[in-house]
């Protein structure tokens, strides 16, 4: 599957099936720091992505220090 | 993973909770959050004016985008800090957040009316650049309400800004800051009331609602802030949590009930004691405040029209 990273953009592909949660494992992701999307929604960390997917792994990170 | 509420598919889960919602359900649970925490802090009053500190990024779309929901009236003012691209992206996120809901953005460009910008002006005054931009706003979101007659100015700080913040007052003991630190703090004599309706929720949470409600914000971080201490007490607390979910809401709620009111009483004496700015009117506890001398270094000047008295009069 095509999986897409940001700060800088990136894309990367990656072997599936697998779920959300191992992908983020595999990565070194928080999924805390994260949300996954597929296609307009968002997939649960239970989520089984499939090879023919296209995800994004959004980070939510945000702010300066005021 | 079924939601919580209908047992329908879930598309997010929130450990905090130990819970997942569909989107439906999930959108309810953040509009809750909402209402729950200006309940709880009893920030807002049904008709009471509001403007909104808008950036174009996630947390500030998504207050605006709740606080009209539940029926407030909030208008959303947008500063062009001058950061390059970055400036210009979160602008047209703003904007046309506000042109497609009908919504009325004010717009102060930093460059245009006081004549510097966060970059110049973080230089020039030799402050970090988050501290440059950090004072601009509070001067000038504090002073446009003042001018705009609003009851209060809405910020979109989340639980996580709200932690890394206490975290980073707890590890260096700022009793000043830890005094202020709370979800709402009351008007007072040139200071209008503050408000951060979006505490109960995480940034996940933030960032999901937007995505699920079809809202687009800007994703690239500030250049300007990358690498700044408040992302690393971020990373710092987000390992804690993936490892004991709900650390980041009993530290930062902890503190509210529990350890809040030991500083609050130093830091509402010092509020008490400021003075007014001999150039703007804004309070300080110097002849003048921080913003004037930030503008000065940076070789801007106050626009036309801010005078010292009519602040004065607007703030008392």
């Amino acid at each position: 599957m095509k999986v897409v990273l940001r700060n800088p953009r990136r894309e990367i592909e990656v072997a599936g099936p697998v779920k959300v949660s191992v992908l983020l494992d595999r990565l070194e992701i928080n999924p805390e720091s994260v949300l996954v999307i597929r296609g307009d929604t968002l997939a649960a960390r239970d989520e089984d992505l499939s090879d023919d997917d296209v995800v994004e792994i959004r980070p939510v990170m945000s702010g300066g220090a005021a | 993973m079924k939601c919580r509420r209908c047992r329908g598919h879930a598309v997010i889960d929130v450990r905090r909770h130990n819970a997942a919602f569909c989107a439906e359900c999930f959108d309810h649970h953040c509009l809750e959050q909402v209402r729950r925490a200006i309940d709880q802090f009893d920030m807002i009053g049904s008709d009471d004016r509001l403007l909104v500190a808008v950036s174009g990024g996630k947390d500030s779309l998504m207050v605006w985008d709740a606080l009209v929901r539940l029926g407030y009236q909030a208008d959303g003012l947008y500063l062009g800090l001058g950061i390059g691209e970055y400036s210009d992206e979160s602008g047209g996120f703003a904007r046309r957040f506000a042109e497609e809901r009908g919504l009325r953005l004010i717009e102060i460009d930093l460059r245009q009316q006081y004549g510097y910008d966060i970059p110049a002006g973080s230089r020039a005054a030799k402050r970090a650049p988050c501290s440059a931009c950090g004072l601009s706003k509070r001067h000038l979101f504090n002073a446009a309400a003042l001018e705009g007659g609003y009851d209060a100015v809405v910020t979109g700080h989340n639980l996580d800004d709200e932690a890394a913040v206490l975290f980073g007052n707890v590890m260096r003991w700022e009793e000043g800051y830890l005094g202020r630190q709370y979800p709402v703090l009351p008007a007072g004599p040139g200071f209008v009331r503050k408000v951060k309706p979006l505490v109960r929720l995480g940034e996940r949470e933030t960032a999901a609602y937007c995505v699920l409600r079809g809202i687009d914000y800007v994703l690239d971080e500030c250049p300007m802030a990358v690498g700044n201490k408040h992302l690393g007490y971020k990373e710092i607390l987000n390992d804690m949590e993936a490892r004991s979910p709900g650390s980041k809401a009993a530290f930062l709620f902890g503190f509210i009930e529990r350890a809040h009111g030991r500083f609050a009483g130093d830091a509402e004496e010092e509020r008490d004691d400021l003075g007014a700015c001999t150039q703007c009117g804004a309070p300080t506890p110097g002849d003048v405040c921080a913003f004037c001398r930030l503008v000065e270094r940076a070789g801007g000047a106050m626009p036309s029209g801010s005078s010292p008295v009519e602040l004065r009069r607007k703030a008392g």
